[in-house]
């Protein structure tokens, strides 16, 4: 009880069932702020419907969900972004079309103010005409945007920044993934949620990809992690979560989880760790 | 036709025949996710080919149910190796396309094979009634209910106990993890349409024989109602198809049977709305769904658009201003302002299809709602028609977003269906609320154009008039796509999902792109009345719609100058070729599919 009042999110008994298959089974876990906390499991343990719970993409049978305090089981993604909450996803949904620019600022989309008023009931019909209007209000808000994209940009060195106007289906999948990533840090996220971010990157790219999730959390961001790469995990994670046909088998620090006899057990009972077939997959 | 079992068994027949046509959506949805729109012109092939057997080869009836299963299977086999195989690897946007124009394109053949007058199928049954119960009951009720049976069992045996059947339904329970396992997804593609086809097509000759008369607003009217019972039952749910035809034959019924027949229709789309809104699964979708897999490619051709400069543009724009000065025909400037007025369409339908991603196949009747509001503000009310004219931008706005938007959660091909539905109810409802609208007499003595007290009478006034309004509509829209909003529109089409988890509501993003698309094309038909003088419910049709959607395909979705462009190409093209006008939708149709086959980017690029 102690440690729920102190944190960010905290789940429990979540629960999702598909049919007869039970995909998330009474998942209890709390993640305090600057917490960093990795979720592993073999394929089809749960993990990314884990997510899509705590995201409002999907909602639970049963069990709940409360962010910094307050219950927010079932709530629409909308709203869900709105109070901070940010994700990734595992095979990247960046907007093809959209230049890169375009895809990180849909990013910064709930910060929008200016040419957001909140008003009631007639709220979208102003937004529409201030979009048409462009006052210097709007205009200089835009132009804040972007220049925060561009530093957002940066952190990824030269891998985004020279392709900023260019339209994300002609991105490298790596630069897809990292535009993902781009996309939800211009939401200033309260809490972070990644999906497998190296999921098909070659060792250099994870190496890179590794630092900067180290260097958000030493910013004092919430993670939460989902990620096949062991070595990852047990580097960055301050609690490792390790989840099998959608129930909850160890958690602890990572040394401790990696020699858990259960852990071993459904990892052998699913074959090889899905760090092979990821790659291979990708 | 008194009594309530014969409203019953009228129902369940004509259910019956909705479920010829329904389970063949269904299948083809399982396997492909995908609505096929050409499902009611193959019913219209069968009722024709029909009548050519019957009528001038004498076949006897079994016979002719064979000829007409074998042709309309034939077709269908045609329609999916030449008009959607191709497509396999192609844009969402595609295939949906592709069905359309094949639609148009069979439905003109038939049409100008056959000319568009009714003709008569006679059932080649005696003619007699037994009496059953309370009510009557003849051969063709049993005929129907017989080839209703007999498919249903052939088709539970076919896909239950055959290997093809089998890989049928482990293509529709996962294509992906049934293509690994060695299913050949060609094959079952060519199955299902085969079966569909054949259904579609005795389907169609049956209804000929019912109403003993067969014409070639049957297609329409065919793919409306078998894709609302499919809807009803649950996209891809084949029993649930059947039952949900039952349920529509019914509704159908009682409901003629309450108010008349000039409701039927209305009932059919009604149920649409209601089961799109509560249960958008259908109504036997056992549990809610999760969002479904993450979708791989865009919805619409990426592409980098040609970047026309400004200086070229407005060069352009002074050129054609300029235009009438010179000694040009009164037939030129007549023919530039109809491209001007499906300019103004072209527009709204590239933002809404185009950058929203919402295929909207019932847009002719925003022109419609457009029309109607600024001819009676000026006749009724005695609104100046400048001011009318916006009015009936504003209400096209507020009305056509407040009726599509049940379809706002929907996604694709529902929402063309939709759209498509509500252009028939608008279309339905103008014709029968006869206190304000007139009803079939129509609207007559439209007062002409004026602009601050001044009559614009003369050819060269009406022309800049209108090209005036396109343009600031154009720029409006330009100045649209570069603000926040273009970029979120844009999102959404491209992955709603991820938008969502962004924070982009559906229902605020798309009703915008409602409002601002519905006012152009309200200001289109409102301005097209006033010109016209004279609109009635049939004025602004299915086949503006088409004619709009193949102009936006060709400028590029959802680009403005390509709106444009794609305009006067399209109603300058065959003016200048001298194309008879029967023959125009045809070409349309045409090159609908061509430019979906070689380029879905259009002329100028998609945004
Ligand atoms: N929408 C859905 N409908 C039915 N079953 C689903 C759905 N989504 C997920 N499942 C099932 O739930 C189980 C958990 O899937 P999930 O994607 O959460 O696993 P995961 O741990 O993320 O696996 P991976 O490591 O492969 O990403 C799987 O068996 C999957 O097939
Ligand atoms: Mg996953």
């Amino acid at each position: 009880m102690e440690k729920q009042l102190h944190s960010m999110l905290s789940l429990r008994g979540l629960t999702r069932r598909f049919g007869g298959l039970t995909a998330v089974d009474a998942i209890d876990l709390d993640l305090a702020k600057g917490e960093l906390i990795s979720i592993i499991g073999p394929n089809g343990a749960g993990k990314t419907t884990l997510f899509n719970l705590v995201t409002g993409l999907d909602r639970p049978d049963a069990g709940t969900v409360s962010f910094e305090g307050q219950d927010i089981t079932g709530l629409s993604p909308e709203r869900l972004a709105a109070e901070g909450i940010a994700r990734t996803f595992q095979l990247g949904r960046v907007f093809g079309n959209l230049s890169v620019k375009d895809n990180v600022l849909i990013g910064a989309h709930t910060r929008l103010r200016a040419v957001k008023p909140a008003v009631p009931v007639i709220g979208p019909l102003l937004e529409l005409g201030l979009a048409l209007l462009r006052p210097s209000s709007v205009r200089a808000e835009e132009e804040r945007l972007r220049e925060e994209v561009k530093a957002i940009l940066a952190r990824f060195g030269e891998r985004l920044l020279p392709r900023i106007d260019q339209p994300a289906y002609s991105l490298s999948y790596a630069n897809r993934r990292r535009v993902e990533i781009a996309r939800a840090l211009a939401l200033k996220p309260r809490l972070l949620l990644l999906d497998e971010p190296t999921a098909g990157m070659n060792p250099t790219e994870t190496a890179e990809m590794q630092s900067l999730v180290a260097e958000l959390k030493a910013e004092g961001l919430t993670i939460l992690l989902i990620e096949h790469k062991l070595e990852m995990v047990m580097r960055l994670s301050d609690r490792v979560i390790v989840m099998d046909e959608g129930k909850k088998i160890a958690e602890g620090p990572g040394e401790q989880v990696r020699t858990d006899p259960n852990v071993i057990e459904a990892y052998l009972g699913h074959g090889l760790s899905g760090t092979t077939e990821q790659e291979s997959a990708a | 036709m008194s009594s309530w079992f014969d409203y019953t068994i009228n129902g369940l027949i004509i259910g019956n025949v909705y479920a010829l046509v329904a389970v063949g959506l269904a299948l083809i949805f399982g396997v492909s996710r995908l609505i096929n729109f050409a499902q009611g012109s193959i019913y219209l092939v069968g009722a024709y080919i029909g009548w050519v057997a019957v009528m001038q080869l004498h076949t006897p009836l079994p016979l002719t149910i064979i000829v007409v299963a074998a042709a309309a299977a034939l077709v269908g086999l045609v329609i999916e190796r030449f008009g959607l195989r191709p497509l396999q690897n192609s844009v969402r946007i595609a295939p949906l396309l592709a069905t359309i124009g094949i639609s148009f394109v069979l439905d003109q053949l038939v049409m100008l094979t056959f000319s568009p007058n009714p003709r008569a199928l006679p059932s080649q049954l005696p003619d007699v009634r037994f009496q059953l119960g309370g009510g009557t009951i003849g051969p063709l009720d049993l005929l129907i209910a017989g080839v209703g049976i007999t498919s249903a069992l052939l088709l539970f045996v076919f896909l239950r106990y055959s290997k093809l059947g089998w890989a049928v339904r482990a293509a529709s329970q996962d294509r992906d993890a049934a293509m690994q396992m060695g299913v050949d997804v060609n094959r079952v593609n060519q199955a299902v349409f085969g079966i569909a086809a054949a259904l579609g097509g005795v389907s169609g000759m049956l209804v000929g024989m019912y109403y003993n008369q067969i014409d070639t607003a049957m297609s329409l009217q065919a793919t409306l109602k078998g894709v609302v019972a499919e809807v009803v039952g649950g996209a891809g749910n084949v029993p649930g198809a059947v039952i949900g035809s039952l349920l529509l034959g019914l509704v159908e019924s009682y409901g003629v049977a309450v108010f008349g027949t000039s409701y039927r229709n209305l009932f059919a789309f009604l149920l649409l709305v209601v089961v799109l809104v509560l249960r958008p699964n259908g109504l036997f979708a056992s549990t809610r769904q999760a969002p479904p897999e993450p979708l791989t490619g865009t919805f619409i051709a990426p592409s980098r658009p040609l970047r026309i400069p400004r200086w070229a543009l407005a060069v352009a724009a002074a050129i054609f201003a300029v235009l009438p000065l010179f000694p040009v025909s009164f037939y030129v400037l007549q023919t530039l302002i109809n491209a001007w007025l499906l300019g103004m369409l072209a527009l709204s339908l590239t933002l809404v299809a185009g950058t929203m991603g919402q295929v909207s196949l019932g847009h002719a009747a925003l022109l419609a709602i457009g029309a109607y509001t600024s001819a009676l503000l000026s006749l009724t009310l005695n609104v100046p028609v400048g001011l009318a004219i916006v009015g009936g931008g504003l209400m096209s706005a507020a009305l056509g977003t407040l009726l599509i938007s049940p379809s706002f959660r929907l996604r694709g091909h529902y929402v063309s269906i939709a759209t498509l539905a509500i252009g028939e109810i608008v279309s339905l409802v103008i014709l029968n609320w006869e206190s304000v609208t007139r009803g079939p007499i129509g609207i007559s003595g439209i007062p002409p154009l004026t602009l601050f007290g001044y009559d614009l009478i003369s050819p060269s006034s009406v022309y800049w008039f209108s090209l005036a309004v396109m343009v600031v509509l154009a720029l409006l829209q330009g100045r649209l796509l570069t603000s926040h909003l273009g970029r979120s529109f844009r999102a959404i089409r491209d992955d709603d999902i991820a938008a969502r988890a962004y924070g982009l509501s559906l229902n605020r993003y798309k009703s915008l792109a409602f409002i601002f698309g519905g006012f152009a094309a309200g200001v289109s038909g409102g301005i097209a009345a006033h010109l016209y003088s004279y609109i009635n419910h049939e004025t602004f049709n299915t086949q503006q719609s088409i004619l709009a959607l193949t102009v936006v395909i060709l400028g590029g979705l959802g680009n403005v100058v390509g709106a444009i462009v794609g305009s006067v190409a399209l109603v300058g093209l065959p003016e200048v070729f001298r194309i008879a006008a029967e023959y125009r939708i045809l070409i349309y149709g045409i090159v609908l599919l061509l430019l979906v086959r070689f380029r879905p980017q259009g002329l100028l690029g998609t945004i």
